[in-house]
């Protein structure tokens, strides 16, 4: 990268001029590139250096080890056309489809309660040091387990429906998880319960280091609370939106165990999400050239929805 | 350098002890801080040097085997012991490297990220095409001496030896032969509802029609893709006959894929789901098991390690529950089997490698372990004594199916096909299952192009 | 609304009203927050609930009744099964052993990748350079590398490293590490940890007031001076959202621990526990799971609750700085 050999201190500019320049000033320039350098060196190996590697399989023969042998588009040719297959639908056509529906709405409910949550959380609220670790604590353990307590939760035969049919009310159904046109959407309420407390504390860590005094400064104003929150403080929390967009997309897209330790691949593969498909071709029915062309797709599908919004979002910053 | 292991480490820790003096601090740090950073660095590199002169390179042999596998529960475990017991006889250590998990997936993906970083286990639990495909990539060790010796290219089935050796050469020893074309009927219930062991196809409805009438669930089932396609394994072969078996299953043939015969086994499990409770979607094969063990279903079709559930949960073959092959299969055996894959260690560690082979083939431990695990020993020279009924039967059938021709890999299990294709063949016929495919007519297109796109 | 032109005795009275609903409005209001929050509080409770009531029941208890309701005879046999009797494999041991392997694994890692983060977000927000937003950015999207397809690759590499370590051990009689499944597991998490941990950095100390860190830089002070005496002392509320951000990912890691644990020794506690949970023959013993999963998350409910009493102090902290 270019940039990084033609670093300029944007602080010590100023301070800089008139001085003669000696070796450890020099240094000292340097400092924060070097600082920075092993990270991003880092990163440019074992995650560009990866990517390649993945689109370089994709286009070979590979089965169940790396191969070298050229085999041009054909498995992108497979995935092309399993994209228009919907009746009966293509493993990789449910995937993708999943993805949509599981994408959005986690990504949106998690946002929408992780902020609810927090606001409200920073009300000045007696035992808040209870409350947030309850909200929070899904995310400390790990599927492998809570996937059990899920699924007979959600089992018609164990969990909820039974409770209430026991209760009397037994006209209650609710059958999602064994069902193949609803099993992604039990896949979304398990991974908000899991996620969105976790989003809720990015944004009271964002509340928190907003400053007290402009707040005080829109109250004397005359704001409501609503126009407090609406006009001022969430767009002050713009990076926070960032990260925990960032945060769920990554997790959304990576939803792989949710879907096994909850649905085992769900009736007829309905709940498969493109990590699933992704791991099932590359280990477990070595087609590893096809596995590593969806990873592709996944990561251009992944592109084509983040740079837009990281470039926005980074102009906006440096302006 | 072997000979003399312990002077050439405190050489060589000498070397880096000097390396690390604290004898030059002074010179770059007057105060000394440096110093005492230097001390702790020293303590780090020392913590470092002790940890892997422990497990430092020996010349003589190891006497340790290192083993993959994914048998962690229940039965199985049990029996593994067994074989980790005869090995500590022999001198032996067992280093076990479990990892559970769909069904060998997780492990099998630990294997080759192991295999890729050049770390080979001594053994790895495997499955059929998995071992070729490692065989292939030449990571296998070489059994063939050991297999001489004990007599292995005569007592393992022919069937077992398409995967246990690759290129003229033992690379595998395998565990046990499983067979799928099962019924597992529980026997109070038969009583109950008054039915029969059923003979055939009609029989079969028939009798799961009575049970249905009598308000027990007739067939327990665990919608899974491999359990669906395993019952269909039996369903095809049942339907069209061993000859058609072998020529769609392990053949693969394009035109009997396509034909009616194919059409009616996809209408024949349409039939099957029928009788099966809604709420079987994702359900665990044992727990399916557990449904007839308790009488609350009358039959599951099933592998035989479903009799390492009834055997667990201390039922007896005849009276608690009967196995009779898959009405319209007898006579024919669909099997698949455990291996455990040898890889090509270094040479210290070959020693315990052909003696962890050699143990898994000993009448002994095969007779052991198999009347546990529900499965059969993989020679057919171990006396069936203690074996129950079940067993007997199938040591018997596994005899009979080798011999007469009749012995097939199971498609749904891994034994007919490669794995793209075995997968290809569980997606088709789970999407049957659960709806996503209406019509047999559409099943056969459907499979016959899933096929072609995973070749 | 109280700028009435004349006083007319209706005036009081109104005025009374006004504060009445008031005070009303805002007893409302409390209870309808407090109301929420419980609520939510009870919604996500549900499963631990059910995970902790089956941890103190019998099996037969299990089987028989429904998974909500208390056990009635609470026994912690599970527990103590659990922790010290259960099979992980053919060694049965209990999960009690295998802490010290995850832990010995995490606590570098997240220490490590955290303060590179750290760094990394204070040199992108106030040392710029030429570039700095391409390089973030690249970082950032780091991030969405699914770790199935690193999972060969980087084996191999660390393959690499591992014999690369072995000549060294021979040359020199120290590997310096270099093929030690722990350093293994170490590096891989902390390679993958640092886009995230940059991320939540540098969105931080975006925010963060540079007026300070010019100020500093004009009275001598140098680039790890200003983060060490300013920068670390008001990041408190992301390194604990950082902290248990990457604390819960490692631990609970499975992908990378099972592939590259290597021989059974250094498990990680996830791959024992799946030993333990992940299992389809035999009558599963639900109480003993719940009770092995409840005892392999505490260290990371431990975190939680600890790093959460710093969210106050970060408040603190926050409110000194304004």
């Amino acid at each position: 990268m270019s940039s990084v050999a033609t670093t300029r201190p944007v602080l010590t500019a100023e301070r800089d001029e008139g001085i003669r320049p000696t070796v450890r000033s020099r240094l000292q320039e340097a400092l924060p590139k070097i600082v920075l350098a092993p990270s991003f060196a880092a990163i440019v190996v074992f995650v560009y250096g990866f990517i390649l590697w993945t689109a370089y399989l994709s286009f070979t023969t590979s089965k169940a080890f790396p191969s070298t042998n050229w085999d041009g588009l054909r498995s992108y040719e497979k995935l092309w056309r399993w994209t228009f297959e919907s009746s009966p639908p293509s493993s990789w056509y449910t995937s993708i489809t999943n993805m949509g529906i599981f994408g959005f709405l986690y990504v949106f409910f998690c946002l929408a309660i992780g902020l609810g949550l927090a606001i409200l959380l920073d009300q000045k609220i007696r035992g808040e040091g209870v409350l947030r670790p309850i909200y929070l604590y899904p995310m400390a353990l790990s599927f492998i387990v809570t996937g059990v307590a899920w699924k007979w939760f959600l089992d018609p035969g164990l969990g909820l429906e039974q409770t209430l049919h026991n209760l009397g009310w037994t006209s209650f159904h609710f059958d999602w998880i064994k069902n193949k046109d609803f099993v992604i959407y039990t896949v979304v309420i398990a991974g908000v319960w899991q996620a969105s407390g976790f989003v809720m504390a990015m944004f009271l860590a964002g509340l928190r280091g907003i400053d007290g005094e402009i707040m005080k400064a829109a109250q004397i104003d005359g704001a409501s609370p609503l126009q407090l929150y609406r006009r001022i403080i969430i767009p002050l929390l713009r990076p926070v939106f960032l990260s925990a967009f960032i945060v769920l997309a990554h997790m959304a897209i990576k939803s792989y165990d949710l879907v096994v330790a909850l649905t085992s691949g769900g009736p007829g593969g309905s709940a498969w999400l493109p990590s699933n498909f992704m791991y099932e071709y590359t280990f477990k029915r070595n087609q590893m050239a096809v596995g590593s062309a969806s990873a592709i797709i996944m990561l251009m599908g992944i592109s084509a929805i983040i740079v837009p919004y990281l470039y926005s979002e980074l102009r906006e910053k440096s302006r | 350098m072997e000979e003399f292991p312990e002077s050439q480490e405190q050489l060589s820790g000498e070397m880096t002890a000097s390396a690390i003096m604290p004898g030059h601090a002074g010179f770059l740090d007057p105060n000394g801080r440096m110093g005492m950073r230097r001390t702790i660095l020293k303590a780090a590199a020392a913590a470092l040097l002790l940890a892997p002169m422990i497990g430092a390179a020996q010349a003589q042999e190891v006497k340790e085997v290192q083993m993959l596998h994914w048998w962690t529960s229940g039965g199985e475990a049990a029996a593994l012991n067994v074989l980790k017991e005869d090995l500590s006889k022999e001198g032996y250590a067992w280093k076990d490297v479990p990892v559970a998990g769909g069904g060998g997936d997780a492990a099998m993906t630990a294997l080759k990220a192991m295999v890729s970083a050049g770390n080979y286990p001594t053994a790895s639990q495997m499955l059929g095409y998995s071992v070729l495909d490692y065989a292939q990539e030449g990571v296998m060790g070489d059994l063939t001496e050991a297999a001489k010796k004990e007599g292995w290219d005569k007592a393992v089935p022919a069937a077992l030896q398409k995967f246990a050796v690759y290129d003229g050469k033992w690379v595998a020893a395998p565990v046990n032969v499983h067979s799928v074309n099962w019924l597992w009927i529980s026997k109070p219930v038969l009583d109950k509802i008054g039915g029969t062991e059923p003979k055939t196809m009609d029989e079969l409805f028939a009798l799961l029609d009575k049970a249905k009438t009598a308000g027990v669930i007739p067939l327990a089932l665990g919608g899974q893709n491999w359990q669906e396609a395993t019952m269909f394994d039996s369903v095809v072969l049942s339907t069209g006959g061993p000859e058609f078996y072998k020529k769609a299953m392990n053949d693969l043939d394009m035109e009997s894929l396509k034909s009616d015969t194919m059409k009616k086994s996809f209408d024949n499990l349409a039939k099957l789901v029928t009788y099966v409770d809604p709420n079987f979607s994702g359900r665990d094969w044992n727990l399916a098991t557990a449904m007839v063990i308790k009488g609350d279903a009358l039959m599951q079709v099933m592998g035989d390690w479903a009799k390492g559930e009834f055997v667990a949960a201390k039922k007896t073959a005849g009276t608690d529950f009967v196995c009779p092959r898959f009405p319209g299969t007898d006579g024919s055996v669909i099997y698949n089997s455990d291996m455990f894959g040898m890889f090509n260690v270094p040479e210290d560690r070959k020693a315990a490698q052909v003696a962890l082979a050699t143990a898994t083939l000993s009448k002994s431990f095969q007779s052991a372990f198999n009347v546990v695990k529900g499965s059969v020993p993989a020679r057919t020279d171990v006396p069936d004594t203690d074996f129950d009924a079940c067993g007997k039967k199938g040591i018997a059938d596994l005899k009979s199916a080798d011999s007469g021709g009749t012995l097939f890999g199971s498609l749904a299990q891994g034994y007919g096909a490669p794995p793209a294709i075995a997968n290809a063949y569980k997606d088709v016929v789970s999407k049957f299952v659960h709806g996503q495919i209406t019509s047999s007519e559409d099943a056969v297109t459907q499979l016959v192009q899933a096929i072609e796109d995973a070749q | 609304m109280t700028a009435l032109p004349f006083d007319s005795p209706e005036t009081p009275h109104a005025h009374d009203m006004g504060q009445d609903t008031g005070r009303g409005w805002r007893i409302t209001n409390r209870i309808v927050i407090y109301g929420l929050l419980v609520l939510f509080a009870v919604l996500y409770l549900m499963p631990l609930f059910v995970m902790l009531v089956t941890s103190f029941k019998t099996m037969d208890e299990i089987q028989g009744g429904n998974m909500l309701a208390l056990p009635q005879s609470p026994t912690l046999e599970p527990w103590a099964k659990a922790w010290g009797e259960t099979c992980v494999g053919l060694t049965c041991a209990g999960i009690k052993g295998y802490f010290w392997n995850s832990l010995k694994m995490v606590v570098p890692a997240v220490l490590i990748s955290t303060l590179l983060g750290a760094l990394n977000g204070y040199v992108l927000t106030k040392w710029r350079f030429r570039g700095h937003n391409l390089v973030f950015g690249l970082m950032l999207f780091a991030c969405f590398i699914p770790f199935q397809s690193v999972l060969l690759p980087m084996a191999t590499i660390l393959g690499s490293i591992g014999r690369f370590g072995v000549t060294l051990q021979n040359a020199f009689g120290t590997s310096l590490g270099l093929g030690n499944p722990t350093v293994n597991l170490v590096f891989v998490h902390v390679v993958y940890g640092l886009g995230f941990t940059t991320l939540f950095f540098r969105n931080y100390y975006e925010a963060f007031p540079s007026e300070l860190v010019k100020a500093a830089q004009i009275d001598g002070a140098s680039f790890f001076q200003i983060f060490r005496r300013i920068m670390l002392p008001n990041s408190l509320p992301i390194f604990v959202v950082t902290v248990i951000y990457q604390f819960t990912n490692i631990w609970n890691d499975f992908l990378f621990a099972s592939a590259y644990a290597g021989t059974g020794e250094s498990m990680p506690m996830t791959v024992a526990l799946n030993n333990v949970v992940n299992t389809s023959t035999g009558v599963v013993e639900y109480n003993v799971n719940m009770a092995a999963a409840m005892i392999a998350a505490l260290p990371t409910l431990l975190v939680y609750v600890v790093a959460g009493r710093y969210f106050v102090r970060g408040l603190m902290a926050g409110a000194v700085k304004g």
